[in-house]
């Protein structure tokens, strides 16, 4: 369990965790989502006791990080994958925290099968490591303790697309067991697969929180007829509120009539939606949850006013130094 | 908010910690907190090398001392100088990087995660380091004595041993104190490069214009003894110290060493790790 209680950071006149409250529950996998620079990782060093909070409360466990007799047996702590001397080898990073938990020397040996690095990998030095090695070795070092609590800050930087399926079904794994999850992310696609709730900070602020149905769900169900006509005036009838259908909103999303001809989003769940066209005998051709919309533009314009400030500052270099050569497009520093 | 504390499953058992059956595990124990301190010491080609060299160093100064010396200063007192020069470089940065390299290489992310009092991390590295400086030394004189025994048969001459043991205990003193002052500069600066330079500039170049000041200005003569901590050590490597001369490295060792610590402990415990 994790909570988090009116947690603010300042840095002289910046804020850059304002007012942040929230709880992580056992059993679940909480995703801690937001831009770059939205204040995730200041939050999760406060959590562990590494950066001192302006005001509010972290507890983990019940009890302030620092209050923790042994807290690698209670809480896996991931915040960043590079943080390791270059010159140590994997093996020796494991070896040195679990000796520091008191654990034997064979648990070392099974958090490198587990995360998959190999015998002669582990021999090697960090310096000669993949971000995604990295990330593999500090996840082994975070749940060297089989602690109750994990706390993961981008633990899918750098891992190739197995290594972020295998990470998923591990933290899964791991939530099932009663284990609280939190791990961070910048991208919604990311987390929305494996996160239980989600946490969404932009500027220091929550902006969104609840379980994952609940922020994706708010965007009802898309339906699609062969008949469009038949199935608006069933909709009509039902009493549902829906959008779309003639030429109205989708015009403004920019896509094409014939790629949402006959396409509606209903406020309702699609069991509902389906009830509605059995009821009007209507050859349904699509029926599933809109994609989360609300959630994904909400994020959209936190990120893009993040990048927007960043371009700022890109041209504002290019003014200063009318030389330089920053080649960074918005769109790169998107992706 | 609501919605997560809602629909959050009423879980209150821990599976995990049931399975290794602790219920709330005991604090690590200080011992070894300093064990994996002194591990971390060794564990990186840098830092092997560098003990390494401790070792190297004495044998190199004390072959050298055999060759070069004259026969009548061949005694025992020739080879512990000869061996304490390296040594009075070496070890500090030791020390310093003890402390250092948590910020340099970042480890102190995991390091502080595992033991978030940060004042027993710290209390550990200087256990660590001390526990170094002192092993080093019995090395060192160990290889200093077979040196004068060594020294003395090839050269035919007999073998002396001209240094006292409150001698070789004030020897001792000074190259703890140098440890001491690296430590310092580790905790004040917390950073490699900034330390080592730092405790080159207060250990050679300080010395070299401090004695320059003194040979100028007479007003400066009489005040060096109670401001200049290193020309108070100095006289730890002479007969024996008066008490005025103990005071003066008490007043100097102060000043130079106890607050800068304190000042740098008081940040260091307060400071973000990132």
């Amino acid at each position: 369990m994790i909570t988090i209680e009116s947690l603010t950071k300042t840095y002289g006149r910046f804020t850059a965790v304002d007012d942040v409250t929230f709880t992580a529950a056992p059993g679940r996998v909480t995703g801690f989502l937001g831009p770059n620079g939205a204040g995730k990782s200041t939050t999760m060093r406060i959590m562990t006791g590494l950066t001192p909070a302006t005001s509010g409360e972290a507890l983990v466990c019940g009890r302030r990080f620092r209050d923790l007799p042994n807290p690698g047996l209670q809480v896996g702590v991931l915040l960043d994958a590079s943080a390791q001397h270059a010159g140590r080898t994997g093996r020796e990073v494991l070896a040195v925290a679990a000796g520091t938990m008191g654990l034997p020397a064979s648990r070392v040996d099974e958090l490198l099968d587990l995360v998959g690095l190999t015998a002669a990998e582990s021999e090697r030095r960090v310096r000669h490591y993949s971000l995604g090695m990295r990330q593999r070795l500090g996840i082994a070092a975070a749940l060297l303790g089989r602690p109750e609590v994990l706390i993961l800050d981008e633990p899918a930087n750098g891992l190739d697309p197995a290594g972020i399926r295998w990470m998923r079904d591990l933290l899964r794994g791991y939530a099932d067991q009663g284990a609280t999850v939190l791990l961070s992310s910048h991208l919604l696609h990311e987390i929305e697969v494996v996160a239980d709730d989600l946490v969404v900070i932009g500027h220091g602020r929550i902006v969104a929180q609840g379980t994952k149905s609940e922020l994706l769900a708010a965007a009802g169900t898309v339906v699609r007829a062969t008949d469009p006509v038949a199935l608006e005036t069933a909709l009509r009838a039902s009493g549902l509120s829906f959008t779309g259908g003639g030429a109205g909103p989708r015009a403004a999303g920019g896509t094409t009539s014939a790629d949402l001809a006959g396409s509606f989003t209903v406020d309702a769940d699609a069991r509902e939606v389906g009830r509605v066209a059995l009821g009007a005998s209507l050859h349904l051709t699509e029926l599933r949850a809109a994609d989360g919309a609300g959630l994904e533009d909400m994020f959209l314009e936190l990120t893009a006013q993040t990048q927007r400030e960043q371009t700022q500052r890109e041209q504002t270099q290019r003014e200063q130094t009318p030389r330089d050569t920053v080649t960074t497009s918005p769109e790169g520093a998107a992706a | 908010m609501s919605a997560l504390t809602e629909s959050a499953p009423p879980t209150t058992t821990h599976p995990l910690r049931a399975e290794v059956g602790i219920a709330d595990p005991p604090p690590i124990p200080f011992g070894r907190i300093v064990r994996m301190e002194l591990r971390k010491s060794f564990d990186t080609r840098a830092g092997f090398w560098l003990l390494a060299s401790i070792g190297i160093a004495a044998v190199l100064a004390t072959v050298a001392t055999i060759v070069w010396a004259p026969d009548d200063v061949l005694g025992f007192e020739s080879f512990a100088t000869a061996i304490g020069v390296p040594m009075a470089v070496l070890l500090p940065i030791v020390a310093i990087l003890s402390v250092t390299s948590e910020w340099s290489q970042r480890t102190g992310l995991s390091t502080f995660t595992l033991v978030p009092r940060r004042s027993r991390t710290i209390a550990a590295k200087a256990t660590g380091a001390l526990l170094v400086g002192v092993v080093s030394m019995v090395v060192a004189m160990g290889i200093g004595a077979l040196g004068t025994v060594l020294g003395a048969s090839l050269r035919g001459v007999d073998v002396v041993w001209d240094t006292s043991t409150a001698g070789l205990a004030r020897i001792v003193l000074a190259q703890v104190l140098g440890m001491a002052v690296g430590f310092m500069l580790g905790v004040l600066l917390r950073s490699s490069p900034g330390a080592i330079v730092g405790y080159f500039v207060f250990s050679f170049v300080l010395p070299t214009l401090a004695m320059a000041l003194a040979a100028f200005q007479d007003w400066f003569k009489d005040l060096q003894p109670w401001v200049d901590f290193n020309y108070a050590q100095t006289k730890l490597f002479d007969d024996a110290l008066s008490g005025t001369e103990w005071t003066q490295l008490g007043v100097t060792g102060l000043f130079w060493l106890v607050v800068p610590t304190a000042l740098g402990l008081w940040a260091l415990l307060r400071a973000e790790i990132r």
